[in-house]
């Protein structure tokens, strides 16, 4: 597969069919983990790495796995990748695992993961898959970074707080802007404003777009 | 058995070993580094609640489980560290569980010294509501260090509580059930601790549970 290829999978994932925003897949870990800016971040680089090696692996046994048990091997593989990345958070990032908590061995009930498998990996090569994970995974990653990011300013006043829980070290309080802020962005709901004021503004810069490159005369396929 | 039946049942048994040896591997290469993370973490989170004493060993050693049923706050398992200095005891460390929070079980950890004063309450654990119950917690407002230095004769027992409720204590503006629940429990610790300080000292350590 040629570079091009890989980076157009890449930017499929990043945008056009990103989990978050257009296949509405993975919601809870979304709108659980995501009061911070570094918890989101954290919690999707964790996705980005079960994401990627759950397709590489479904992707080169493809050839060996008979439809019928298909849904029990992917469970398996999935299964152990976020074991394998929850021992590494708790060895090496102490403080995160405890911030993120169960939602790192809840990986492995985003359907995200589940449905990249069935529909792209089990079907696409190796280098493809692999394309498709690390896109799929980035796009899910920085929308749960941008999230928690607008929830963290919203709610709490500041902006990249507690980034020590990725990087070791002393305690970073980020920058405080306010103390204290708008309480109903980090309860529940502000996740569900959050994420439909993200949703609207990919549907929004997607019109926008479609109707450049109509009037430039270059067609306007509404883009999914 | 036809054939393609075998053929899955030995494809799913291939695999789940891969997998299995996948985790094992990494279980070998991070349970080390995990172990010490977690001595490293209790460690951590006990020396607030300790108000710089000097002490000697390791804290975590000198751990003693008291099952169920006891006069502590919570069913389950109390946890207790023993603090010592030259043989003699400085402060024990309580491990407790206040059940009646707003949003489910808080866990404290509840400094005593030998004479009987708090050395430090810290919230190890709770899920109480953001912004408003949450700020029992020692980095979102200064609530907990109030108790410091207190003990059960000062005030007497009836003036743990909320000012609200004829106590001595400040409230959190917007949250009632969650700091009183940490009143409370730190004030049943306090009395079992009356009750059974010497027999706390003199009891050997427990195995640590896996």
């Amino acid at each position: 597969m040629n570079n091009n290829r890989f980076m157009e999978r890449i930017k499929v994932g990043l945008w056009r069919d990103n989990p978050g925003l257009v296949q509405l897949l993975g919601l809870c870990p979304l709108l659980a983990v995501t009061s911070t800016f570094v918890n989101g971040l954290s919690l999707g680089i964790a996705t980005l790495f079960v994401l990627c090696g759950s397709n590489v692996l479904v992707s080169a046994t493809r050839r060996w796995i008979r439809p019928e048990i298909r849904i029990p091997i992917y469970v398996l593989i999935i299964a152990s990748l976020v074991t394998c990345i929850e021992l590494v958070f708790k060895a090496w990032f102490p403080s995160l695992d405890r911030s993120l908590g169960i939602f790192i061995p809840l990986i492995v009930t985003n359907c995200a993961i589940v449905a990249r498998a069935e529909v792209f990996a089990s079907r696409h090569p190796v280098g493809a898959s692999l394309a498709d994970g690390i896109g799929m995974g980035a796009g899910f990653t920085l929308l749960l970074a941008a999230v928690g990011f607008v929830r963290e300013l919203i709610g709490h006043g500041t902006m990249f707080a507690g980034l020590d829980l990725l990087f070791g070290g002393e305690p970073m309080p980020g920058l405080v802007l306010a103390d204290g802020g708008w309480l109903l962005a980090i309860l529940p709901p502000g996740a569900f404003f959050a994420l439909a004021l993200a949703v609207a503004g990919k549907n929004v810069i997607d019109r926008r777009r479609v109707k450049k490159n109509s009037t430039a005369g270059l067609g306007g396929r509404l883009p999914r | 058995m036809s054939s393609s039946v075998v053929k899955s049942g030995i494809t799913l048994a291939a695999i789940a070993a891969v997998c299995t040896a996948l985790v094992a591997i990494t279980w070998q290469l991070t349970h080390e580094r995990i172990a010490e993370n977690q001595q490293l973490m209790l460690e951590r989170s006990l020396a607030p609640a300790l108000a710089g004493l000097e002490f000697e060993g390791r804290i975590s050693e000198s751990m003693l489980l008291i099952p169920p049923p006891h006069e502590l706050p919570g069913q389950d398992t109390a946890i207790v560290y023993r603090v010592f200095a030259d043989q003699q005891p400085v402060a024990a460390l309580f491990a407790v569980t206040a059940r009646d929070g707003y949003a489910g079980p808080i866990r404290i950890l509840v400094g005593i010294s030998y004479a009987g004063e708090i050395t430090g309450v810290q919230i190890l654990e709770h899920r109480e509501t953001p912004g408003l119950g949450d700020r029992i917690e020692a980095r979102r407002s200064d609530w907990v260090y109030q108790f410091d230095g207190h003990s059960l004769g000062d005030p007497p027992l009836s003036g743990w509580a909320l000012q609200r409720d004829g106590g001595q204590f400040d409230q959190l503006t917007g949250a009632s059930v969650t700091p009183r629940a940490v009143i409370k429990a730190i004030r049943e610790t306090l009395v079992y601790f009356a009750a059974h300080r010497e027999e706390l000292f003199t009891a050997p350590a427990s195995e640590a549970a896996e």
